[in-house]
């Protein structure tokens, strides 16, 4: 009976998280925090006033910024190659 | 309205059987060897992949009550409503780096709760009892609000009594009891599906039949210069509270239970990362979904009672043709189930790791827990529909606005603990105490405000609060719970200069640094771990490090 709390059965390679591009995702959280910039009603688009159709547009900003980090901080072809082979290997702990 | 509507009814009922039954299949989708293990029922065997997470976690956020009270919201006060979109865009760059570390640790582990990575990382079974009650008493009265979401499209179909309610929610029961997490993530399909058939249909026939959008916005300007309140802008000393109210929902959504149960579940961090970008997507749907509450303006719509809840369902009816109608009143229906499912599983999770086995049963067996962690998910459903049927469904809305406040109290022990253990263990504990305290009462003063500036009741009003009663000299509001949350903070921190000062013994940290940059394939990482064979993390005499 091992406790959770144990060293875990191997050692696990020193990484990081850490890139500049995830700088990147301040820009998404910051604007649209900063709600006088957006309370307006000009310019309309489509009979919409600004603060609507900008806020719709923003979620276009979330998912560019998030998706463009998520591309250039994962890991290299090589390392995520080898990461498909170990996943397809025979499980570790005897296949529970 | 006399009576019942037959046809939405019929439609109603079909797919609500059907989703009953994928329900029951559940059990045999993807399983592994044995439900009769915690991480099996209540993690879903730790292994969905991009597609599966991404409709869980989403059927997880946008539920049926924000179907129903988001629009609600905008239908009776404008723009101050909308802050839903705000809140969805900011909290997935916000959690992006955050949750994969969650994530890593957790299978490194074994964690299933978030009361399970506090007890690790700062040694206190304190501190994670603290989580856990937060956890559960923070996710109670958001599944009651699910059922609110139902009781509304019911109401509007003219089915009334309580026997529907207690129905739905038995048949809930049932089926998460009998196929835990698998039951939710493969409704979530369904559910979403027709939530964006209902949403595509609604956007392109009902403003076409009011005239175009620039007749609804006309409309909805007319209305709130007529009432003198609310407005399709936001008035000058609104600003704070709609960007405190996003930010603060948007920290407080990743540390409920619930979703982390669904993060959890990811097959690796690779899928999380991707369904941060891809999550987004939903919040499209749900600004939408918001301008419903316009769209109920221009068409004049009431709504039953003085329910403002049933403002979309009735919408729907006065445009829809009744089976249409049907499909998404079923669409917000089991819009509610999901959700309610996998709470009550996140919440039985907690209870069961986290209380029973560390103070009731230490020496439960895995088969032991996870009939525990079944008939809890049972007592919580229960306490829910007993809610609904006891209170008043305005102060359930309000019971969840203070969960948001209280679950934000978590934050600085399960969020900031993801990346330093500076702070001491004991100035967490006091953190919690004062923000706890400091949130209560700033919710106990807030007035709630009728039209014409009228105060309709003295206290928990909702949850913004004016700066005025701090002695500014401001009318400006802000939202409650980011508040307490500083609060929380600042003494978090000086706490912690003072007991680090005072030398006192601040435990051993049961993680290690590279157990939070943890890949799936790492021999670390354990591709399920058996936290029931073994003891909750800490229980065990620790090793020496």
């Amino acid at each position: 009976m091992s406790s959770p709390d144990a060293p875990p059965a191997g050692v696990a390679p020193r990484r990081s998280d850490r890139s500049p591009w995830n700088w990147l995702l301040v820009v998404p959280i910051v604007i649209p925090l900063l709600v006088p910039l957006y309370n307006h009603r000009a310019p309309e688009l489509f009979g919409w006033p600004f603060f609507y159709w900008v806020q719709l547009a923003f979620v276009a900003l979330g998912v560019v910024t998030t998706g463009l980090v998520y591309r250039m901080t994962r890991r290299s072809k090589d390392e995520r190659a080898a990461a498909v082979r170990a996943a397809a290997a025979p499980t570790r702990d005897g296949g529970r | 309205m006399e009576g019942v509507n037959t046809v939405e009814v019929t439609v109603f009922v079909v797919f609500f059987l059907l989703v009953t039954v994928m329900g029951f299949l559940a059990s045999r989708w993807r399983r592994g060897d044995s439900l009769m293990h915690l991480d099996e029922w209540g993690l879903g065997g730790r292994s969905f992949g991009s597609w599966i997470t991404w409709f869980l976690i989403g059927g997880d956020i946008y539920t049926a009550y924000t179907f129903v009270a988001v629009p609600a919201l905008v239908f009776g006060a404008g723009a101050a409503g909308f802050f839903a979109v705000p809140y969805t865009v900011v909290v997935y760059p916000l959690i992006f780096l955050v949750i994969i570390r969650l994530w890593s640790v957790s299978h490194v582990r074994g964690f299933v709760t978030p009361a399970d990575f506090v007890r690790s990382r700062f040694d206190s079974p304190t501190l994670a009892l603290l989580v856990a009650i937060t956890g559960i008493v923070a996710t109670m009265p958001y599944i009651a609000l699910q059922l609110v979401g139902i009781e509304a499209v019911l109401k509007t179909m003219g089915v009334t009594g309580e026997w529907p309610i207690i129905a739905a929610f038995v048949i809930l029961a049932v089926y998460t009891y009998n196929s835990g997490l698998r039951a939710p993530a493969l409704i979530a399909f369904v559910k979403d599906i027709l939530i964006y058939l209902t949403i595509i249909v609604a956007v392109i026939v009902i403003p076409s039949k009011l005239g175009g959008w620039d007749a609804i916005f006309g409309a909805a300007d007319e209305k709130f210069n007529a009432a003198g309140s609310g407005g399709v802008l936001l008035g000058e000393a609104g600003q704070l509270q709609y960007a405190t109210l996003a930010l603060g929902s948007a920290l407080a959504l990743f540390l409920y239970p619930h979703s982390i149960t669904g993060a959890l579940a990811a097959k690796n961090r690779d899928v999380l990362k991707r369904n941060m970008s891809a999550l987004p997507i939903y919040s499209l749907a749900l600004g939408f979904i918001a301008l419903l509450g316009f769209m109920a303006i221009a068409a004049g719509t009431t709504p039953v009672g003085t329910d403002a809840n049933t403002i979309v369902p009735r919408l729907f009816q006065d445009m829809f043709p009744s089976w249409f109608a049907g499909i998404a009143f079923a669409a917000v229906g089991i819009g509610a189930l999901v959700p309610a499912a996998i709470m009550s599983i996140a919440a039985a999770n907690l209870f069961t790791r986290n209380i029973y086995k560390e103070y009731v049963k230490k020496d439960a067996t895995p088969e032991n827990e996870a009939k525990v962690a079944k008939l809890a998910s049972l007592v919580v459903k229960l306490g829910a529909v007993a809610a609904i049927l006891l209170i008043d469904p305005q102060f359930s809305i309000d019971l969840q606005l203070i969960g948001g406040v209280i679950i934000l109290q978590t934050l600085p022990s399960v969020a900031i603990g993801l990346y330093t253990r500076w702070m001491h263990r004991g100035a967490l504990i006091a953190g919690w105490v004062v923000g706890m305290g400091a949130g209560m009462l700033m919710l106990y003063n807030v007035p709630r405000v009728g039209p014409g500036g009228v105060v309709i009741r003295e206290h928990w009003g909702g949850s913004a609060f004016s700066l005025g009663k701090l002695g500014l000299d401001t009318t400006y509001t802000v939202y409650a719970g980011f508040l307490a949350l500083l609060v929380n903070l600042l003494v978090t921190v000086v706490a912690t200069f003072v007991l680090r000062a005072m030398k006192v013994d601040d435990g051993v940290d049961g993680t290690s640094p590279a157990d939070y940059t943890a890949e799936r394939e790492d021999p670390s990482v354990r591709d399920l771990p058996d936290p029931l064979a073994s003891d909750p993390p800490g229980t065990a005499p620790a090793p020496a490090h």
